[in-house]
């Protein structure tokens, strides 16, 4: 059974989305895509500065087993990037939310309410499975 | 629903994740593939390998027949237990498939692979005519690998004391049998290591005692990345029916003399070794971040074009590398493209690990 914060929001596309109290959006990848990916061995990051439309692709992250891409949840500029993941990429594996990916600026906070809640997200992964 | 092995239950039991593979629901690993790669290269672990084909060979003329059959001479087997790996051809020199033989008291004994046993079948029956041979499969045996440095010790430990004498006998490359029992010191992960092909009903207890001393289950995960590393084809993707095995690297495996012996695809090999145009198969080492896979283009500047046929992440090298069919003139340097990116790769004899040690 896979981890699903109820203080975040999802994407179908299995990415998380969180709501800084300074307004920026943090995004990573769920318990759910981690385990399904399994052993994560490279992630390939967003270029800070880069205008992001609302499911556009972000960046990649790569498994032993193959390669996924990831979305942008919500449409802005990225901020920032979690570095710390190009030289331990397991770390997604081992800490799904705290290991985030990149932070962006959102165009409209309010599509955050477009995305699925965790209970939404729960339906979404049971369907999938 | 897929094939089952005999252990399917208690793949299940031991929180494998299961995935198809050639029409059998296998374990692709049991949590973290990377840490089941390094169990195996620093200690020992175990693979249900039931899926694959065993099939025996005796009769009158079952050399005779295996000569003609395979590209690797049989008459090489000077003595029972000896085994070699070879390629079997087709006529126009494509690999239908690769297999180890062993020799044994009754015959032969082959396994070839679990996603060409229908085709491997329907061709060794289809050669065997006008042969004294008889050719059976043997659907009712299993079989487990215990591969790593202290595989043969520890496994030593939990049979006979017939069957520890047999394991610690065996040198590398050779199999034998022990009553209902037919012990390889053989594998596929470049490791040190045996191959137990045992009656069905036997294995699940089998698997449990060894789980039970602490040699942990092995998917086909980690199977992958380690006969990578040990630069070991897959057929497949390595090599079909429309490659040569000297496109393969497997010319070491087609046995030229005795020159009059007319096996299956000779004169097609023949006609290949003439050409000095042929591609070949090589090692890639990606130095930079990013893995390598199967299909990517390889670019040799001013030579041509080649293509992976298997890439994956090294666990052991700490980073990507890949086996790949490259134009005959390529020297030490290429490109490989991923997401329309070029990459540069170092191009390697295509061993990158030997009983745990880095080669490239």
């Amino acid at each position: 059974m896979s981890n699903i914060p109820s203080d975040l929001r999802y994407a179908a596309s299995h990415e998380w989305a969180r709501l800084e109290a300074d307004g920026s959006v943090t995004v990573g990848i769920s318990d759910h895509a981690q385990e399904a990916l399994g052993d994560v061995v490279y992630v390939e990051l967003p270029e800070v500065g880069r205008q992001l439309n609302a499911g556009q692709e972000a960046g990649v992250v790569e498994s032993v087993k193959a390669a996924s891409d990831i979305y942008a949840p919500v449409a802005g500029e990225v901020i920032a990037v979690n570095e710390a993941l190009a030289d331990s990429p397991e770390l997604v594996n081992s800490d799904p939310y705290g290991s985030w990916f990149f932070r962006l600026q959102p165009s409209d906070t309010s599509e955050l309410d477009k995305l699925l809640d965790a209970a939404g997200y729960q339906a979404a992964c049971d369907a999938d499975a | 629903m897929g094939q089952r092995t005999p252990l399917y239950d208690q793949h299940l039991a031991l929180g494998a994740k299961m995935v198809d593979f050639g029409g059998w629901d296998m374990p692709l690993h049991y949590g973290s593939q990377v840490e089941e790669h390094h169990q195996v290269r620093r200690d020992c672990g175990v693979f249900d390998v039931s899926h694959m084909t065993v099939v025996d060979v005796s009769g009158e003329q079952a050399r005779d027949y295996l000569q003609r059959l395979l590209a690797n001479d049989v008459a090489r087997l000077k003595s029972t237990g000896r085994a070699l790996y070879s390629a079997m051809l087709n006529e126009r020199g494509g690999v239908i498939d690769d297999l180890i033989v062993y020799l044994t008291d009754w015959g032969y004994r082959l396994v070839v692979n679990a996603s060409t046993r229908d085709k491997d079948l329907a061709w060794m029956q289809a050669q065997a005519a006008g042969f004294a041979v008889e050719v059976r499969e043997r659907p009712e045996l299993a079989m487990l690998a215990i591969q790593g440095p202290h595989a043969r010790a520890r496994t030593s430990e939990l049979v006979s004391q017939a069957r520890a004498g047999l394991i610690h006998d065996l040198k590398p490359f050779q199999g034998m049998a022990d009553g209902d029992w037919f012990i390889g010191r053989t594998g596929y992960t470049g490791e040190d290591g045996l191959e137990i092909i045992l009656p069905a009903e036997q294995a699940p207890d089998f698997l449990s005692e060894l789980v039970g001393a602490g040699i942990p289950p092995i998917g086909l995960g980690a199977r992958d990345t380690l006969r990578l590393e040990a630069g070991l084809n897959l057929y497949g993707q390595d090599m079909t029916e429309d490659v040569s095995p000297l496109a393969a690297n497997m010319g070491w495996t087609v046995a030229w003399e005795p020159t009059e012996r007319d096996f299956v695809g000779r004169a097609a090999l023949e006609q290949q070794r003439a050409r000095d145009d042929l591609p070949k198969l090589v090692g890639l080492v990606l130095e930079e971040r990013g893995v390598l896979r199967a299909h990517q283009v390889v670019r040799v500047n001013g030579v041509g074009d080649g293509e992976i046929t298997s890439g994956s992440f090294s666990p052991t090298l700490g980073k990507s590398i890949a086996l790949a069919r490259v134009p005959a003139g390529t020297a030490e340097r290429a490109e490989v493209e991923i997401r329309g990116k070029w990459y540069p790769v170092r191009v390697v004899q295509p061993t990158f690990v030997r009983h745990g040690k880095v080669l490239v």
